[in-house]
């Protein structure tokens, strides 16, 4: 057992029960849960470091040779995504600690602390789970998780949505039950490279239907259209730092999800058109949701569900650099969503609400906000030299070389909303960032700067702005990113690599 | 198709289509009942492949063919995770009537709002 693998979803388990032990002890317990997540940041940057080449490490619990028992695999794909995914989380954490240390906040951190690192640990294992039953078990052990997040600080407003957020994702791990039992009635296995292969002597026609049945389950959990209504009316309400996890990864390990089983479990098989169909219609359903949105976090919300759509783009095109780019699109993407979100959780605090109706002058109150909302902002739009940017021209180039009417229409529906998102971006800022500050919100600095809550607050600006240079970072090193996308890339359009490690490479 | 395995996909059908119908009603109970019917039909096609039905279970001194046991495995572990899910959604449900004295899922007012702008179009 490669004690490397294990490591990013035992360690968190343990840590979860230890913090649950220590939840007397308020600063022992968030040590605990600073240091568990540190040890799971350094874990994947081996990780990442050790499969960075191309190289698929695999592990068989229990010794139990590989059909049979649970497989844990880390491709490149799987490491650069578990790499990025832990550093967020552990900026999101200390975040949250900042704001636990100003009172700011009326979330119970002995309760956040421990479910967070449940939470950790299910997406960890969605990354890596290399059979289709244990990736369900990720999956259920992160929603779990966040079924009991977004009922953190409970109002009306958000028990009301969290029952929403529940049953929806509750019919697609049924869903995804059914699919499990379908593929295993087909082939006889759940191990991912198993199916892969033992697939291929399947009928056409029903792997076709189980590829349709896998894209409905994991695109209610990414919420592409016509599947995203729940997004908006869930997210935004939990309060915000579970938003901006939320926003940042439990929509993208679901696309993670897609793009396994899309590519190696149904590669054989066309699905493109719906997937270029489904692209188009979810980068333009959200983007004009977004666009007459009042409150921030819900046109954020609305922003991610379509740029979720970029994404779907890319699979559908179906070549090694369109694939490179979604992967690029999802680092930029988990990073971009964190941070919009964190800034939203500090205009809160600044405002005490996040209407734009009531809201102007924040570049005056504080010109550091408008900086830190500024740069992630215009890098989701897309523009030079931002990481958003870098994302998008690896697609759009991808989309070009490959052609086809419909990959050009799908092309035009991603610049007209890479073109709104700006619009939508220009409304929060000309409403909420420029023009005299309204009285009350004057006075409300005025108070913060006053009150003991300045230390948290501080703290909770300065994570803020290390999301910030993080997102910067991306774009800096865009080359070695790329590098590594490729060859992510390589390995989704070309599974041998990934099931000769997993199976050996006698049972081809 | 053998009998049992022919019995169990009239019962999985109709669970799925009684557990999708509760779904969509507007009352919160209706839908929790809804997760759970859902629940069953998932953990009965989960039983659908004869080899683990049709067969002595894996438990018995039994010489010969056994069942498969990784579907029963397989349907435990989700019987336990709708099981503690659908305690949390009661508990939610319970939250949600005790803050409004109703539990019916409100009518969306954006949605209404919007719908009222179309509307003297309709009638022009």
């Amino acid at each position: 057992m490669n004690a490397l693998l294990a490591i990013p979803f035992v360690v968190p388990l343990l840590g979860a029960a230890l913090a649950l032990l220590l939840r007397r002890h308020r600063r022992v317990q968030a040590g605990v849960a600073v240091a568990t997540l540190a040890v799971v940041v350094a874990d994947t940057a081996l990780l990442l470091a050790a499969t960075a080449d191309g190289t698929v490490l695999t592990s068989q619990a229990g010794d139990w040779e590989a059909p049979l028992g649970i497989t844990i695999v880390a491709d490149p794909l799987a490491a650069l995504l578990l790499a990025v995914s832990s550093v967020v989380l552990l900026v999101v954490q200390l975040y949250a600690i900042g704001q636990d240390i100003g009172g700011l906040s009326r979330a119970m951190p002995q309760v956040f602390h421990p479910i967070y690192l449940v939470l950790t640990a299910g997406v960890c294992l969605s990354f890596l789970a290399g059979d289709l039953f244990n990736l369900f078990v990720g999956f259920e052990i992160m929603l779990t998780a966040s079924y009991a997040l977004i009922t953190q600080a409970p109002t009306r407003a958000r028990v009301r949505a969290s029952m929403i957020y529940t049953v929806v994702s509750l019919t697609s791990s049924i869903l995804f039950l059914t699919g499990i039992a379908l593929v295993y009635g087909l082939t006889g296995t759940v191990n991912l490279a198993d199916i892969a292969v033992k697939l291929g002597s399947a009928p056409a026609e029903l792997r076709m239907v189980l590829a349709l049945l896998f894209l409905v389950v994991f695109g209610i959990k990414s919420a592409i259209v016509p599947m995203h209504f729940w997004l908006p009316d869930s997210y935004p309400v939990a309060i915000t730092r579970i938003s901006a996890i939320f926003a940042a990864l439990l929509t993208k390990v679901a696309v993670y999800a897609i793009i396994r089983s899309q590519t190696l479990l149904f590669g054989r098989d066309d699905i493109s058109t719906v997937l270029l169909c489904v692209a188009i219609a979810t980068m333009l359903v959200g983007i004009f949701g977004a666009l007459v949105q009042d409150d921030i976090n819900r046109l954020m919300s609305f922003a991610l569900v379509s740029h979720i759509g970029f994404m779907i783009f890319g699979l559908g095109v179906n070549s090694v650099a369109a694939l490179a780019g979604v992967v690029i699109y999802l680092v930029h993407h988990i990073v971009v969503q964190a941070n919009l979100f964190l800034v939203n959780g500090l205009i809160r605090q600044y405002v005490g609400h996040s209407s734009l109706r009531s809201m102007r002058g924040l570049t005056t109150v504080s010109p550091v906000l408008a900086l830190y909302f500024f740069l992630p902002a215009m890098s989701l739009a897309g523009i030079p030299p931002l990481s958003g940017f870098v994302a998008k021209v690896a697609l759009f180039q991808a989309g070009v070389g490959t052609g086809g009417w419909l990959v050009y229409t799908a092309l035009a529906a991603g610049v007209v909303t890479s073109l709104l998102t700006l619009m939508a971006i220009f409304r929060v800022w000309a409403r909420g960032f420029w023009g005299t500050p309204m009285p009350d919100m004057v006075e409300a600095r005025e108070r913060l700067k006053r009150g003991s809550h300045l230390g948290g607050l501080k703290f909770m600006a300065v994570m803020t702005g290390v999301m910030v240079v993080f997102g910067v970072a991306i774009a800096v090193c865009a080359g070695p990113l790329s590098e590594v996308a490729f060859t992510a890339a390589h390995g989704l359009m070309n599974g041998s690599a990934y099931i000769e490690a997993v199976l050996g490479s006698d049972t081809r | 198709m053998s009998a049992p395995g022919f019995t169990l996909v009239v019962v999985a059908a109709v669970l799925y289509s009684s557990g999708f119908y509760l779904l969509l009603q507007r009352s919160l109970m209706r839908v929790v009942f809804g997760i759970l019917v859902l629940g069953h039909a998932a953990n009965v096609s989960l039983m659908l492949t004869d080899r683990a039905i049709t067969l002595p279970p894996l438990l018995t001194e039994h010489e010969g063919p056994l069942s498969d046991p990784l579907p029963q495995a397989m349907a435990l572990t989700a019987i336990v995770i709708t099981f503690g899910v659908t305690t949390f959604l009661l508990a939610l449900a319970y939250r949600v009537w005790l803050g409004d004295e109703n539990d019916e899922v409100p009518a969306d007012l954006e949605d209404r709002r919007i719908g009222r702008l179309a509307e003297p179009e309709d009638s022009a």
